[in-house]
């Protein structure tokens, strides 16, 4: 069991290890260096120069991979090209703000689609499920940048119930945020928990066909203590690792998201960073979020590993 | 008159097909269960029998419905109650016992608490009291230390642990009707019949009426007072259980019973021809017709009543029963067996060894495999050109394994595996030559898995041809169709896809499959154990015969010593990947006997309610082999000393060329058998 | 009950096949609904160029954001354009770009994916350890970074829309492979001594495909999805090509006033979304394969 819990871990670290040499590579071949890219034009002479010095660009590639590599371990992704200022202190105000509403449009959603995924798996093909299931397609296949501009249109426009653009300073505090983020959460919540739903859905219906639901059934056992003793455990389980999955695929949407908004995420610094073709930004942008990917992965994973019954005591994998 | 305690009137179940039309599955089924009683109801896959066990429940599968008639229990039909009712009917009156307690336990709650789940359900004790009953049922069904295993999650147990735990559950409502749908099929043959004991005493010890439904009818033999024969959805028999077995009067249970093959009769038994008809296929008549001996033309356009005769109190559905009322005992025909087999070895097994241990990075570095204490080990076999030998034992005997090193699907460990007296066939198959894969071909157990279902029948034959043989167009047609007609399927399959063909004409195409190679060797792993009954003799014909046009040598593996008995020249017995005994067939079959052969001798179930079988051997599921000493020490009644543990056992050879490997002297396992 | 539809058919053509699926597919109401506006999109991209009623960059500073009408149906937008014609133009790119690259997703994807479940071991997890971390970088970053070094020509978005939607095709590819070639079939080809290519071409690609294909289908609709959110944000197709998603943008900060300007668009875009989802769902089903399982990786 510790075993395979530091397998995991291990495995994770060996993924942002990856990860980092992806990036770094990545850059490193496409044309154009931080310095030269950065400065466009003006990239020569003593500029040129200055900027290499310092990003430290004179020395081998390898050499800086190792050393971006043993500050980045540190938090010390080095310096924003665009804002002149140390990246940690860039990062720092956007992290929380983009945690705040993914964790909230993760929380709202995952009940939500729980509750939904169960009543369309209980009564399938019947009007709940087909009625539910209909809009969950259109929640799921419509880009968020659609549904964020529609909920404004419709809620902040036509209605004027809640602002349509945030407008805050990057460090404003949780309380004046609130108003804020409430359309940019739905926004974001509607694709997540459309998915999920869905994949609740099909689990449980494939837990409902099996033998041992079939046998509770013949045992006598009510309806409903069937479901939440001899139903839902088996069916979520499953579903814990593809849940994580598609949580961590739909982050990207949230980049999205943030920019019709206009809200101050990690998302808009990543258009902001690659429109300002600044280098060392996406570079720990892209070790941040991966780190955030794999470790929403690792949850699950350990969620699994914990709640599963043979795999706590077979020590077995696949 | 004695009381029912459960009555099915007219019932009849079905489905809906895309076009529209409705399928039956079960067709005006009327009958009654007695208190008290046991009732076989015996039937192949897809005869309905099945559905008929759980609508005695109150249960129709999803996609099924019921189209007319009811089951009464307690003079309410059952399928026409609310579930709230049912619920107070389900485990407390009427109680299941699955096929296949493993996927029936749900696995993330323990044993005890799915006990415990029924007695909160179905009895009225206290926590106290219902802790003391888990442990008393899980007791009575004979589970050792009952308290470790209420702890426990379904997947922790054996199979035939699950097993015992299912029918716990079930009596824990303490049922006045049990239903079992097939509960000893896939378990080992030992097990299987430890499982039937213990029905067998529950039935007696609390005296409930038992439904059980098996395609098997040496395991109905042995529990039932009375049978039902299913067949495409009707009773076609109905009657006394020793009458039905000792003189059945419907042609298809006759048939049955002679295409059975039995310990006592060496050589194979007579095949039925053709298969069960898919629902829906039939379109008038009898639906035995055309695999029917005793048919008219009566036969064909009507369908006979189920008709109930007093003299002899059974009710059967057949138009000339009569014919075969007269005719007294099932007259088994055997085919006698050509021995053909010659002097010239054709494949020599000397100190084999395999193992499926993982290697170290040292071992992979050096390219050899270390563990002490290999699955197979020692395994010594000489096979002489056109005989059958057979593998038997029940599952992690290593049968299979030993096939795979053979086929080089698997290196062996040490050991050599020579062909022919001089080719080397130890290596895997990537280093063999083309010839040398061509000469050893494989049938599988299961042709669903075997034949691809992407592929026609044509393709799938056509792949050895052009392979080894390099044949192209009209001659390669040609090959396909020959080979056809030898499995005796005719031209236009070869159009068809596994999918549209029934489980005997797949395993059929296998076989021309393996044939097209014109292989030496043919290995066959457990080639019938996936068909059903009336189907598995003509496929045994089928291979004999094609052995004694083309002069091949078959390994077959198998853990049915019945099937083994039929087909082959000489057995080999395999405990725990280790040989046990060897012989000719004749012989292993008779005593005196390694103990562990009598244990597997003992536990086969003849479908003859005069033959019980006998229990030696404790069923314990060994998970590796012993690491010193007889690989059967763990299991074996006759222990003679520590010898056993500490040293392999000798081998001692019979009088009539038959190798014993006991330290039990020949003289003594003479003396001991039953 | 699968037993009705199985006895007496014979070996048929893959243009019989091909119709049987697709009036399966049409059989069902969610099926027929996304066949239909699939094939009126590719219609529609194919023929509106001529039947455009307006030119789709004419600017006319006197038409600026003009109520919808009887000369433009649709209205116009901030630059005095044809809503109407831009709408119909709109889809074209898009749709070319991602037809094209879920095809080299799925040719990448599968054939890599095969290859890993066939060999297994330690190529297969060095393999699967690469493509997880390529997947933990969210595909936006890295597209942006792609286009924003390299441009958004054709030539750049095709390969890279295609390699980054080919990662979730690997992973089926794979765990298809795995299934199969657990099965007797491909032992007993293997017992008789086919080469490892003729395995894969005989054996495992007839039996993998449907997943695969089914799969290849869905990431059409989300690579949809990635391009028109690329194209929002300004990174896909450049101006004055019309383009849903750069329509949207540009006519969302304007929407309070001129909402039919951002409303063509969306809806343009979001009916060839579904369709395209409806139709691979529809699809999955027609095939047998349940694919709501899965994530969207």
């Amino acid at each position: 069991m510790l075993f395979l819990i530091i397998k995991r871990i291990l495995l994770g670290f060996i993924t942002l290890f990856i990860v980092s040499i992806i990036t770094f590579v990545g850059t490193e071949i496409l044309p154009g260096d931080a310095c030269t890219t950065y400065l466009e034009r003006q990239a020569f002479g003593e500029q040129l120069e200055a900027c290499y010095r310092r990003l430290g660009l004179n020395v081998p590639a390898y050499e800086r991979y190792v050393s971006w590599a043993l500050n980045a371990i540190q938090g010390d992704f080095g310096y924003s090209l665009s804002g002149e200022m140390p990246i940690k202190e860039v990062l720092g105000p956007r992290i929380k703000n983009s945690l705040v509403l993914a964790s909230a449009a993760i929380f709202i959603g995952i009940p939500i689609a729980l509750i939904l995924g169960i009543i369309t798996a209980l009564w399938r093909d019947k009007l709940p499920d087909v009625a539910i299931s209909t809009v969950t397609i259109f929640a799921m296949t419509i880009p968020e940048f659609i549904s964020a501009t529609l909920l404004i249109l419709i809620i902040a426009i036509w209605l004027e119930w809640l602002p349509g653009i945030v407008i805050v300073p990057t460090d404003v505090s949780f309380l004046e945020l609130l108003p804020n983020i409430i359309l940019p959460v739905v926004a974001i919540a509607m694709i997540m928990t459309a998915h999920m739903a869905r994949m609740v859905r099909s689990s449980v219906i494939q837990v409902m066909a099996s033998e041992y639901v079939q046998m509770a059934i013949l045992k006598g056992v009510p309806y409903w203590k069937m479901v939440f003793k001899h139903v839902l455990p088996n069916a979520l389980l499953p579903a814990i690792n593809v849940v994580a999955l598609t949580i961590a695929w739909l982050l990207g949407g949230v980049v999205v998201t943030e920019v019709v908004f206009n809200y101050p995420g990690l998302g808009r610094l990543v258009i902001e960073s690659i429109s300002n073709r600044d280098l060392p930004t996406v570079q720990a942008l892209a070790i941040i979020l991966a780190s955030i990917y794999v470790s929403i992965n690792l949850l699950a994973d350990l969620l699994t590993l914990m709640l599963n019954p043979r795999l706590k005591t077979l020590q077995i994998r696949k | 008159m004695t009381e029912m305690i459960q009555k099915v009137k007219n019932l009849s179940i079905g489905f809906r097909s895309k076009k529209g039309e409705e399928i039956l599955i079960l067709k005006n089924i009327t009958t009654n269960i007695k208190k008290g009683e046991t009732v076989g109801i015996v039937g192949e896959s897809g005869s309905g029998k099945s559905t008929l066990a759980l609508a005695m429940m109150g249960y129709v599968k999803h996609g099924l419905y019921t189209i007319g008639g009811e089951c009464q229990f307690n003079s309410s039909n059952l399928l026409k109650m609310k579930s709230k009712d049912l619920e107070k009917i389900r485990g407390r009156k009427i109680a299941m016992i699955p096929q296949n307690a493993g996927q029936a336990l749900t696995p993330n709650l323990k044993i005890g608490y799915q006990i415990d789940e029924a007695l909160q359900l179905h009895s009225d004790l206290e926590e106290k009291e219902r802790e003391k009953k888990i442990s008393e049922l899980l007791n009575k069904v004979r589970l050792p230390s009952p308290e470790t295993i209420a702890l426990r999650y379904p997947h922790e147990l054996s199979g035939g642990q699950q097993q015992r735990v299912a029918v716990a559950m079930a009596l824990a409502g303490t049922p006045d009707l049990l239903l079992l749908d097939e509960p000893t099929t896939g378990l080992d043959v030992t097990t299987q019949a430890h499982v039937l004991e213990l029905l067998n005493f529950i039935a007696k010890d609390t005296g409930t009426s038992m439904v059980y439904v098996s395609h098997d009818l040496g395991a109905i033999a042995q529990v039932s007072d009375r049978i039902i024969v299913m067949y495409s959805g009707e009773i076609v028999l109905e009657g006394p259980s020793r009458d039905i077995l000792k003189k059945p009067i419907h042609p298809y249970t006759h048939g049955l019973l002679k295409s059975i093959p039995k310990l006592s009769l060496a050589g194979l038994p007579e095949s039925m021809p053709g298969s069960q008809p898919q629902p829906g296929t039939i379109q008038g008549g009898c639906s035995f017709f055309d695999r029917c001996n005793f048919s008219d033309e009566n036969c064909k356009s009507n369908s006979p009543k189920l008709e109930f005769l007093k003299d002899l109190n059974t009710s059967v559905r057949c138009f000339n029963y009569e014919k075969l009322v007269n005719e007294n005992q099932v007259s088994q025909t055997i085919n006698k067996i050509k021995n053909k087999s010659q002097d010239k070895e054709i494949l020599n097994l000397s100190e084999v060894s395999i193992s499926y241990a993982k290697q170290k990075l040292l071992d992979q570095v050096f390219n050899r495999i270390s563990d002490d204490n290999p699955t197979v080990k020692d395994i010594n076999i000489n096979i002489k050109k056109g005989e059958t030998i057979a593998l038997v034992g029940e599952s992690g005997s290593g049968k299979s394994t030993i096939l795979k090193s053979i086929a080089g699907l698997l290196r062996t460990k040490d050991g050599l595996i020579r062909f022919d007296e001089n080719r080397n066939l130890s290596s895997d198959l990537r280093e063999r030559d083309p010839n040398d894969l061509r000469i050893i071909q494989l049938i599988f157990q299961n042709p669903d898995e075997s034949l691809n279902p992407n592929h026609t029948v044509e393709e799938i034959i056509a792949q050895p041809l052009k392979l080894y043989f390099g044949l192209k167009g009209e001659e390669l047609k040609k090959n396909i169709i020959d080979l056809l007609q030898k499995v005796r399927l005719g031209e236009f399959y070869t159009s068809r896809y596994p999918r549209q063909l029934s489980g005997g004409e797949k395993q059929r195409v296998a076989v021309a499959r393996a044939f097209a190679a014109k292989p030496d060797i043919i290995l066959c792993d457990e080639v019938t154990s996936a068909l059903d009954v009336s189907v598995q003799a003509a496929v045994l014909n089928l291979l004999q015969q094609l052995k004694e046009d083309f002069g091949t040598t078959y390994i077959f593996v198998s853990h049915d010593l019945a099937v083994v008995r039929a087909i082959s020249d000489r057995v080999a017995v395999l405990y725990q990947g280790r040989l046990c005994e060897v012989g000719p067939s004749n012989d292993v079959y008779k005593f005196p006997s390694h103990p562990y052969t009598e244990v597997l001798l003992g536990a086969v179930l003849e479908p003859d309610p005069d033959i019980k079988p006998k229990l030696v051997a404790e069923d314990i599921v060994e998970e590796r082999p012993p690491e010193k000493g007889c690989s059967f020490q763990g299991r074996c009644s006759r222990i003679v000393g520590d010898i056993c543990k500490k040293e392999i056992p000798p081998w001692q050879l019979t009088e009539s060329g038959n190798a014993i490997r006991c330290h039990i002297p020949i003289k003594e396992l003479q003396k001991e058998q039953f | 009950m699968k037993l009705d539809n199985i006895y007496k058919e014979e070996k048929k053509s893959t243009y019989a096949k091909l119709s049987e699926i697709i009036i399966t597919m049409a059989s069902k109401p969610s099926g027929l609904i996304g066949l239909t506006i699939l094939v009126f999109h590719i219609i529609l991209a194919f023929i509106s160029p001529y039947i455009a009623p307006h030119d789709f960059k004419a600017i006319d500073p006197t038409l600026m954001l003009q109520a919808p009408s009887a000369e433009y149906w649709f209205g116009t937008d901030d630059l005095g354009r044809d809503v109407f014609t831009r709408t119909i133009l709109g889809g074209r790119t898009a749709l070319t770009i991602t037809f094209f690259g879920s095809l080299i997703a799925l040719l990448w994807g599968g054939l890599l994916g095969i290859f890993c479940g066939l060999v297994g071991g330690k190529i297969d997890d060095v393999v699967m350890r690469i493509v997880d971390a390529f997947l933990s970088i969210p595909w936006i970053l890295a597209m942006l970074l792609i286009v924003s070094l390299l441009g958004t020509s054709t030539e750049v978005l095709i390969p890279a829309l295609g390699f980054f939607y080919g990662k979730g095709i690997v992973r089926v590819a794979r765990a298809a492979t795995h299934d199969v070639i657990a099965k007797d079939f491909i032992v007993s080809a293997r017992a008789r001594g086919h080469s490892n290519f003729a395995i894969i071409w005989n054996e495992i690609i007839p039996n993998v495909r449907d997943a695969i294909l089914v799969e290849g289908a869905m990431r059409w609709s989300w690579m949809l999805l990635g391009f028109s959110s690329l194209s929002f944000l300004g990174f896909g197709v450049s101006p004055p090509t019309p383009d849903w998603g750069l329509m949207i943008s540009n006519a969302r900060g304007l929407m309070s006033f001129a909402y039919w300007a951002v409303i063509a668009p969306i809806v343009g875009l979001s009916s060839l979304i579904i369709g395209i989802n409806l139709t691979a769902d529809a699809f999955a089903k027609a095939l047998g394969i349940d694919r709501s399982t899965k994530a969207p990786v």
